[in-house]
Formats: C-alpha cells, structure tokens, sequence
C-alpha cells in the first residue's frame, strides 16, 4: 500500500483519554453498520433491479468524487495542509469546458480544421482536448494559487495556512459568482457529445426516444461508462507515478520528511507544486465529468462535492491513494442509496454523520496506519 | 449656505404646490406601484406598461365618471422599505386613492396594510401569497384585492388537466419540501387528483441545489406514473427533465409557471405542460386584442412589437377591474369602490375573473404544451 503520509488526523495527545473506551465506539460502529447491511439486503431481495440501478447512480457518483479526493489526500500527504480551495478548483473546470464548448466551439475543433476526419475521431479527440484544457487551467490556478497563498506561510502554524485555504475558497466562489464572471446563475451546461443510453434487459439494447425501456430494466449511459474509465485510469497513473518514477520518489521523501529531503538535495518547492498541480489536474477533470454528467452548473458548485469528497479522503485513511479511491466509492453509495431508500435531503446528513463517525472511532480511515509520529 | 437654503424653500415650495395641485376635483389619480429597479426591473417594466395601457384605453373613451385618468408611477423595487416609502408619498403626497401594485409578495403585504388602514383601494397584479388579501388576524382586508390567482389554484388546475385532457391515472410527484411555492403547488394538486379518482404513486423530495436526480428517477422508472408533476422552477426543470430523457422515462412531466423562462430547455422539457396566467396565443378576441394595442404602444429594443408577458397582462387586467369597479360604484368614493370590487365581474385577458370572500381571483388557468421547441397554447381549463 503505497502511503504517502502516515499522521492521524486528530492530535496525538487527544486519542489517549479515548483509547481504553475505544472499543465501544468500534462496537457501536460495527452494529451500525450490521444493520445499515441487513436494511440493504433486505432492499436487494426486494427488488434487485431498482437496487442496481441505484448503485449505478451511486458508482457514477463515487468515481467523480474520487478524482477529487485524489487531490486532497496528496496534498494533505504533502504539506499536512487540508486543501480547501481544492472544490473549486474543481467548479472553476467545469466552467473553463463550459466556455471552451460554448464560446470557443473546441470539442469540435478537428472538424473544422480537418474537414475530412470521420465524426466517430471527432468526437472523440474534440471532448478529450476539452477535457484536457480544463485540467491545465486547473494546474495554472493550483500553482498560482500555493504560490501566493501557500507558501508564503509554509513555516507558519498549520491552523494559518487552513484558514487561508477557506479564504481562497470563499475568493474563488464569490469572485465566481460576480456578473462578469461566471455569474450567480444556474447556467444549463451543453455538453461536448451526446449522451448514449443503453439497458440491459435480455442482453445489452440502445434507449431509442420513441419507446421507452421495459419494466424493470437497468439503464447506464456512456457518460457513467467515460466517468468510470476516468477514474479509474487516474488511479492506475497516479499509482504508477507515486511509486515509479522520480517525481514520485522525491514526492515520498518529501511526504515523510521535508527537511531530510531538502538535505538530500530534492528541491521541495517544486515537489510541491507538482503536487498541487497533479490534484488539480484531476479535480479540474472531475469538473467537467461532473457538468457533462448532470449538465448544469454555477459559481458554487464546488462546495458540496468538495466537502463530500474530503470526507472521502477522511474515510480513506487521508494521505492514502488508495484510501481516496475507495472512500470515494463508499461516500457515493452511502450519498445514493440514501436518496433511494430514505430520501434526498437526508443525503448530505448521512454524508456528514459519517465524518464525525470515522473521526470519532477510527480518526486514520480505513487505509490510514496508526500513527508514528515524527520527532 | 444662502443659496442652499435658497434652493431648499424653492423644492418646499414647488413640493406645496404639486400637493395642493393633487387635490385637483376633475381627475382621477392612479398610484402605480412597480418594481423599475431591484432584482426584478424586467417585471416592473412589464406591468408599468400593461397597466398605462389599460388607462390610457379607459382615457380614450372619455374617462370614468365623466372624470380623466391620470397615473403616478413610483419605483417600489421589489422590497418592502422603498415600497412602504413610495405608497405613503402616493397617499399622503399625492393623494391617490387607487392602487396599482405591488408585484412582489414581500412588498405588496406592507403596502396593503397601510392601504387597508387608510382607506385606500389596492389590486395587486402578480402577488401570489394568501398574506397579501388577508391580514394575520385570519381577516379579509377590506379594501386591498388581487387579480391573479393563488399558488395553491395552479395545483387543482394542474390535476384537473392531467385527470379530464391527459385522462392519466397515477402521478409522481417531486417537490422542493422548502419551497413554499413548490409545496403549496404539490399539495393541492395532490388533493384535487386523489379526489378526482386518480392515484398518487410516489412523492419524492429534494433540495434546491441538487444536481444529482438519478436514484429519484429510478424509483419514478420503477413505479411507472402516467404523469410526474414536478412544480418547480426552470432551472430544476431543465435537470429533473433532461436526466429523465437520459433514463428513456416515457412519463408526461407537468408545472407551473415556475416553467414560464426563456431559460427553460425546450428540448428537454419537450412533451411536458405547465400552468399559466395567460398566453399571447390564446385565440379569445380578448387576448388578441390586447396583445396587437401592446404591440402598438411599445416597441422593443429591434423596433419590433413587444409581445406582452403574464406580468403585463395581469397588470392590464388589474388596471381595468380597478376602474371597472369605480364606474359600477359611480362615485370616486373608496367605501364604495371596494363594495363594487368585491362583486366584479371582470372579463379580462387572463380570463373571467370573479373574486371569492378572500379577495382571490377564481378564474381560468391557461395551459402551455412545450412542443417542438417551443412554448405553445393548448387549452384553458376553468376552475
């Protein structure tokens, strides 16, 4: 398992008044989560089809979620700096694809300066080169924004540099929000290809607009399928860039101890940018499966997937990669299945109610190591 | 210091004459409350226009009582201080005894406890909150009437359709549960088509900022309504429906005039029908005959007729009922007036409109089919 840190969340000193009583809390855990199984099971029998459909919801969820828990966990892996601005990084993406489809036309860009290239290359190449100019939007914005805001308290207390990070959140979101820039509005999102839906119901059928699909059948879309790839692709990458090459090696070093490493003569700084970078990249990517996938957005968007998927990074084991991933997973089932079987306003409750639980019994996350602590 | 104070006897005097020149016997004065500035200019505007219309109209045939019309038009902005602020400079100032306004809710309640206080006759045009006619008491502010109808009507008017026109058995419904427009609107739909025979196979809630429909829309797939109502604004509508399609679910979508943008996405929405006050494609003389003077008095940005909206149809026929009401009490006496408005029977563009013993309007809804990428008129439904 590949960690980039390894430091609990809480403070050393606070788990120890706990510790003897610890096991009730993990008692209490683990019936909660007896039950919440059993509730499930029980929906599952009694209708298999409904249940699938809404893991399906849930998945598509949980992957968007993962690529920007990605970008809080390294970061946090890092600089032990909670990354609040990392939402809307992730809010600003959606819009820089908002404007490059609206304003600019680029997903179709290979059509109009190779008029011959067949519609299937098209629609591929003009979404993916979307796609990628949000990311290195996002990776503009990141390293400006740990340049001018970050760094400058690198040596300060911790608490400082989260309280900046709120800042540059709230900046990011109302700055957004003005009338020249993004706007305060709601703004219906057109997506740079259309979206495919298929069921399955005795084999694999396409939804044609004139008939709907038989009862009980399971519809997915190519935007959960795209969604999907994504995710997962970015985990394989990053994983490949953590553990084998250079960049990551040094991101390790830096990660366990960031002097040592300055001794070793890795150049810490930039580690760290290529770090924000990277988180950013991701979320900026998030960002745009996000708006393709529900296909309206606005200047606050980033907020609540922002905060939902911190949870995730939490629930992971936060400095963990794999930890994020599979967080991620977790928090986009609780958030659908909610919304399934108790009801939609629930949602950001349980999201939430699962924060405090996890801190409260298990404060390192599923993948977190219990602590040992630097001197 | 000399010149200012100069300046200032002059300002008092010119305001003392203006007054006094209020009193004047042989005119009578409409006060005109509409919201030119604040969040919603593009509806003060509208009913500004639609209600100069209308006296400028009751003018060209000679007036009411023998009397001419005059406006004041003031600037209420939406809020409830510049309203307050501008109905005292009409009363107290200017003397009217008839008001035109408020548009917004949250305005035109302050406004009316001051008219009903002092006697003077108020018709809102678009304020669709109960508060507004019937003070916290639980009684009807004698002198203060609407002339569109009630959030709650669009809901019964909205059953009756799916029951009578699309003969549909089971609804979904999907509602805001902190939308108090959304809910009223949810409620008595509910009721007027669970009494009307129909049944309600689902209600599922959501929040304002939701983006994320998919496991509502699984279950709204799973139990197969006939009709989904989903009462809200546009900018719901245009999720709620767009994932819907997305999903292959084949269900008739239906609302209220929270749909009425031109920020709705007609694609997706494409098949669904709303509730509204009014259509400029309604065929009724009535309608078309109003629509073709509008277009003759205002011109938009283009020099093209403006095609009116429900604001300014509202505020034309709350315009008329107002003077229509002076002419049957015949004296330019407000204890009067309200006693004739309370027992009006009013033809108007945005329907026959009689008032019931909460000063609400009962009257046809119109409902708009969006088809073919566009918003089209399909039928009036009468309460």
């Amino acid at each position: 398992m590949p960690q980039l840190s390894v430091p609990p969340l809480a403070p050393q000193g606070a788990r120890r008044p706990g510790a003897r009583l610890a096991w009730i809390g993990q008692a209490f855990l683990g019936i909660l989560a007896l039950i919440t199984l059993v509730i499930l099971a029980k929906d599952l029998v009694r209708d298999p089809k409904l249940f699938i459909q809404i893991v399906i919801s849930g998945l598509q969820l949980g992957f968007v979620y993962a690529l920007i828990a990605l970008g809080y966990t390294m970061v946090y892996g890092i600089v032990r700096l909670i990354n609040f601005a990392h939402g809307d990084v992730f809010m600003v993406g959606a819009f820089v694809s908002f404007y490059a489809v609206t304003r600019f036309q680029l997903h179709v860009w290979p059509a109009a300066v190779f008029p011959g290239l067949p519609y299937a290359l098209v629609v591929i190449i003009g979404p993916i080169t979307v796609m990628l100019l949000s990311m290195v939007v996002c990776m503009a914005l990141a390293i400006t924004i740990e340049r001018v805001a970050y760094k400058p308290l690198r040596d300060a207390p911790r608490i400082a540099a989260l309280i900046t990070a709120i800042g540059v959140s709230f900046f990011l979101e109302f700055f957004g929000a003005l009338s020249f820039v993004f706007s305060p509005r709601f703004i219906p999102y057109q997506r740079p290809f259309d979206v495919v839906t298929w069921y399955i119901n005795d084999g694999i059928h396409l939804v044609s607009s004139a008939q709907a699909p038989p009862d009980g059948s399971i519809t997915f879309s190519n935007i959960f399928l795209i969604i999907a790839f994504a995710s997962v692709l970015t985990q394989v990458l990053l994983q490949f860039l953590v553990r084998r090459t250079k960049i990551g090696k040094a991101m390790r070093a830096v990660s366990f101890d960031k002097s040592a490493a300055r001794l070793m003569g890795i150049n810490v700084d930039q580690v760290i940018s290529f770090t924000f970078a990277v988180g950013a990249g991701f979320a900026g990517l998030g960002g745009v499966l996000y708006a393709i996938a529900y296909s309206s957005i606005w200047s606050q968007l980033g907020i609540l997937p922002g905060l939902k998927a911190f949870v995730a990074a939490v629930l992971g084991g936060i400095g963990s990669i794999p930890g994020a991933f599979v967080g991620a997973l977790i928090m986009g089932q609780a958030e659908a299945l909610t919304m399934g079987y108790i009801s939609t306003p629930m949602r950001d409750a349980v999201a939430f109610t699962i924060l405090i639980l996890v801190l409260l019994v298990r404060p390192t996350g599923i993948f977190g190591e219990p602590e040992k602590e630097k001197a | 210091m000399r010149a200012f104070k100069m300046a200032g006897l002059l300002l008092l005097s010119v305001i003392i004459l203006v007054a006094c020149g209020g009193g004047g016997g042989d005119t009578i004065k409409v006060g005109i409350l509409a919201p030119l500035s604040g969040p919603v200019p593009t509806f003060g505007v509208m009913t500004r226009d639609g209600s100069l219309l209308a006296i400028e109209e009751w003018n060209a045939k000679g007036g009411v009582l023998g009397k001419k019309l005059t406006a004041v038009v003031e600037d209420s902005q939406c809020t409830p201080d510049p309203a307050v602020n501008a109905a005292n400079k009409l009363i107290d100032q200017d003397k009217v005894k008839y008001i035109m306004g408020e548009v917004c809710s949250k305005a035109s309640i302050p406004v009316s406890e001051i008219a009903n206080a002092k006697k003077v006759v108020q018709i809102s045009s678009t304020s669709t909150n109960p508060d507004v006619t019937v003070g916290k008491d639980g009684k009807v502010k004698d002198f203060v009437f609407r002339a569109c109808f009630i959030d709650p009507f669009q809901g019964t008017v909205g059953a009756k359709f799916a029951l009578d026109t699309q003969k549909a058995k089971t609804v979904f419904i999907l509602l805001d549960q902190a939308n108090d427009y959304v809910k009223g609107l949810a409620e008595y739909f509910e009721k007027a088509f669970v009494a009307g025979g129909g049944k309600i196979v689902g209600k599922e809630t959501y929040t304002a900022k939701d983006t994320d429909f998919n496991a509502i829309l699984a279950k709204v797939a799973a139990a197969k309504p006939e009709v989904v109502y989903l009462p809200d604004y546009y900018n719901v509508v245009n999720l709620v429906t767009k994932q819907a399609k997305e999903k292959g679910i084949k269900a008739v979508f239906m609302g209220g005039d929270g749909w009425d943008s031109s920020d709705l996405d007609l694609k997706a929405a494409d098949g669904g029908f709303f509730t509204n006050h009014y259509s400029p494609a309604d065929t009724r003389p009535e309608v078309q005959n109003f629509v073709k003077a509008f277009g003759a008095k205002y011109k938009d940005d283009k020099g093209q007729p403006k095609v009116p909206d429900a604001l300014a149809a509202l505020a034309y026929d709350a315009t008329n009922m107002l003077l229509q009401a002076i002419k049957e009490a015949g004296a330019d006496d407000t204890a009067k007036v309200k006693d004739a408005m309370a027992k009006i029977n009013f033809n108007g563009v945005s329907g026959k409109i009689t008032l019931d013993a909460n000063h609400n309007p009962v009257k046809s809804a119109t409902i708009l089919a969006v088809k073919d990428g566009k918003v089209q008129f399909n039928s009036v439904v009468n309460p």
